[in-house]
């Protein structure tokens, strides 16, 4: 009879969350760049669409900057519950220097009762060399929380994390009579860690569903059944057969 | 006599001139210094303290160590004193400024206060002079006489000072702060400079507290540090938590963090004399029956979390946004701090389809732009904002949103609110202040927050 020990079956796994069609795994560091203050806000909002997807419902933390609150101004609760329907409101912890931020963002990527984390820097920080980032990866790997870093306004450092983007905003669809429609960013993969690469695109905010949709995938509707678009959404593995995701 | 007469007398005379406010600084530091031989300290103004020393006296080694302590304790914070102990606050007060005992058990105190002159009684000058002239030199002959006698003659006050002092009425001190529901001390024979045995000292004294608190059934949300140094400076350091806890670990473990983070970090100078954590805002807790085999329960909750980064960064540096019925932006949303906030509902503002109608984020106050536009309500064409032009190339708008006339009155401007986005695909929240034609002045734009 072989009995074997609970700690030797294989876990399930949590279905990872896909940016653009690149899986991008639950417990790890991942990074997003925003060049000046003109993108940071664009990639605020795709940083914290990617909170909620990773968070799935558990308790989510944003360690906010404020030196960020010079460049782009304070969080706003009304534009963060626009972001769809049954976001939840994240605990806000303030700090005045990027130390103290990423001290915050480790005790937040430590304890299990997190379901993600959102680290949002402006400028250049000292205290995020390569010793820091690989912390913050191992404590994720230990606890099964995300942690996502937004650095804006500073160079991009050598880092442990799994992936790395840059973000842009990018022209909407425009709405009858020219107004303005939902969200649109560029996105580009700096650094991928298993080495994959993935051209720069473009995409699309989904309000309804709290995703990101590639601009140019969607398929007109055919009659019948229809098929899915690669999206960003928990549950969905982003398959399109161009990329291999490893591990 | 006067300054010079005085000065003639004795050379190099220091002179200052009286400064009240600083005199009861000072009292009021010599009562915080005080504060480590018991909770209960009163001030006696202009130049005294009152202290409660029922049930503390075994700590210092009796009632006559106790004193000597409490005098060299002064006279190391660099002030002469003159003490006395005896069983009520009227007694000792009086013991104090007119007879030169050290103390005086509660058997000897009614002999002891017969011997007081009638000054004593600190009553008004001419009744102290109405007595001594009828031939009533101390608090002795006073006591043989009715009271109803006294007061008749000297006034009703008289009868009660006298009681007062005889024992026969007892008054309470009122302490400066109020007592602790829970406390634990504890006093070194010397003074302690290392940090690493105040941390280990107060590790004991967690859980001596811990136990305290699970025995009544409740835990605390306040736990003050008080650190007694030497020299009579005291230190305080406060923690917080969000749920009533009593666990000897997590207490600590916060006071650690509390220690870490302080700007101005605990200076031991000559060493601390004593050490005191006493526990506030008490609540009760159910208590969990654990199974014998299972693990410990761990530490992981959400305001387990919120506590720690309380402790280390600050109470109202971890915040939960909260959203309120305002239509008025700068009002709709507000933050609390997380340990007090219970998790808020939240609404949305488009519907299902639409854009985002409220930015991510919101400049507080507005940015002030140079914007061309269409009058009289067109949006606007071309922006200058932090000396970039932008180019619009859709806009949406207006959004008419009044000031809240029951809170700016009628003559508030009304904003006509447009959702911009410019050429590069960056989209702006702006707004234009004023009416063309209704308002005086031209109306004036402003930057107010940015969509993703």
């Amino acid at each position: 009879m072989n009995i074997r020990h609970a700690s030797a079956l294989p876990s399930v796994a949590a279905p990872d969350v896909s940016l653009a069609g690149i899986g991008l795994t639950r417990r790890a560091l991942h990074e997003l760049h925003a060049a000046g203050s003109a993108e940071a806000s664009a990639a605020l909002g795709c940083a914290l669409v990617l909170l909620q997807a990773f968070a799935g419902g558990r308790p989510m933390l944003w360690v906010w900057h404020e030196a960020l609150e010079r460049e782009i101004g304070r969080p706003f609760l009304p534009g963060l519950a626009d972001l769809g329907p049954g976001t939840q409101p994240p605990v806000l912890v303030r700090v005045r220097r990027t130390g103290e931020a990423l001290q915050a963002g480790l005790e937040g990527a430590r304890s299990p009762a997190a379901g993600a984390v959102l680290i949002s820097l402006w400028g250049p920080a000292r205290e995020l060399d390569l010793t820091a980032s690989r912390r913050l990866a191992l404590a994720t790997r230990a606890s099964g929380t995300t942690v996502l870093l937004l650095q804006a306004g500073a160079a991009a450092a050598p880092s442990a994390a799994e992936t790395r983007w840059q973000v842009a905003p990018a022209a909407s669809r425009a709405l009858a009579a020219a107004a303005p429609g939902p969200p649109a960013f560029h996105l580009r993969l700096l650094r991928h860690r298993a080495g994959l690469q993935q051209p720069e695109c473009c995409v699309d905010w989904n309000r309804d569903d709290v995703s990101l949709t590639l601009r140019g995938r969607e398929r007109p509707p055919l009659s019948g059944a229809v098929v899915p678009a690669a999206r960003l959404r928990a549950g969905a593995a982003g398959g399109d057969g161009l990329l291999r995701r490893a591990g | 006599m006067t300054l010079a007469d005085a000065r003639a007398r004795v050379l190099r005379l220091a002179v200052a001139p009286i400064d009240d406010v600083a005199d009861a600084a000072l009292l009021r530091r010599l009562a915080r210094a005080a504060e480590r031989f018991t909770p209960l300290v009163g001030l006696d103004p202009p130049d005294g303290l009152i202290l409660d020393v029922t049930g503390c006296a075994h700590l210092f080694g009796g009632e006559a160590a106790l004193v000597q302590t409490a005098r060299a304790t002064m006279h190391r914070a660099g002030v002469s004193t003159r003490a006395c102990l005896a069983a009520t606050p009227a007694a000792a007060r009086a013991l104090v400024r007119f007879s030169r005992l050290g103390r005086v058990a509660a058997v000897d105190q009614a002999a002891a206060v017969a011997g007081l002159p009638v000054a004593a009684l600190e009553m008004e000058p001419e009744v102290t002079q109405a007595l001594l002239r009828a031939g009533l030199r101390d608090i002795g002959d006073l006591a043989n006489r009715a009271p109803a006698v006294l007061a008749a003659r000297f006034g009703a006050e008289i009868a009660e000072k006298l009681d007062a002092l005889q024992g026969l009425q007892d008054n309470r001190i009122t302490p400066l702060r109020r007592p602790p529901d829970c406390l634990a001390e504890r006093h070194f024979a010397e003074p302690v400079g290392d940090m690493a045995c105040i941390e280990a000292a107060l590790q004991r004294l967690a859980g001596d507290v811990g136990g305290a608190l699970e025995r009544r059934g409740v835990g605390g949300r306040r736990f003050l540090v008080t650190l007694f140094r030497a020299d009579g400076a005291v230190r305080r350091l406060t923690v917080e938590t969000g749920e009533p806890c009593r666990d000897a670990a997590v207490i600590l473990r916060l006071i650690r963090l509390k220690l870490g983070s302080l700007a101005d970090p605990v200076d031991p100078g000559f060493g601390f004399d004593a050490l005191r954590l006493s526990a506030g805002r008490l609540e009760p807790v159910t208590a969990l029956a654990t199974r014998l085999d299972a693990p410990p329960l761990a530490d992981d909750s959400l305001s387990a979390l919120i506590d720690r980064l309380g402790a280390r960064f600050g109470r109202e540096q971890v915040l939960r946004l909260c959203g309120y019925d305002s239509h008025d932006p700068d009002r709709a949303d507000d933050s609390v701090p997380a340990q007090e906030a219970a998790e808020p509902p939240l609404m949305s503002a488009a519907p299902s389809g639409e854009p985002p109608l409220r930015p991510l984020t919101l400049f507080d106050p507005p940015h002030p732009i140079d914007a061309l536009a269409e009058v009289p309500d067109g949006p606007p064409l071309r922006f200058r904002w932090r000396r970039v032009v932008h180019e619009v190339a859709r806009a949406e708008g207006p959004e008419r949103i009044a000031a809240e006339w029951w809170r700016a009155g009628p003559a508030a401007p009304t904003r006509d609110y447009y959702r911009v986005e410019d050429a590069a695909g960056r989209r702006f929240w702006l707004f234009r202040q004023g009416l063309y034609g209704s308002d005086p002045g031209l109306p004036r734009w402003f930057m107010h927050g940015l969509f993703a």
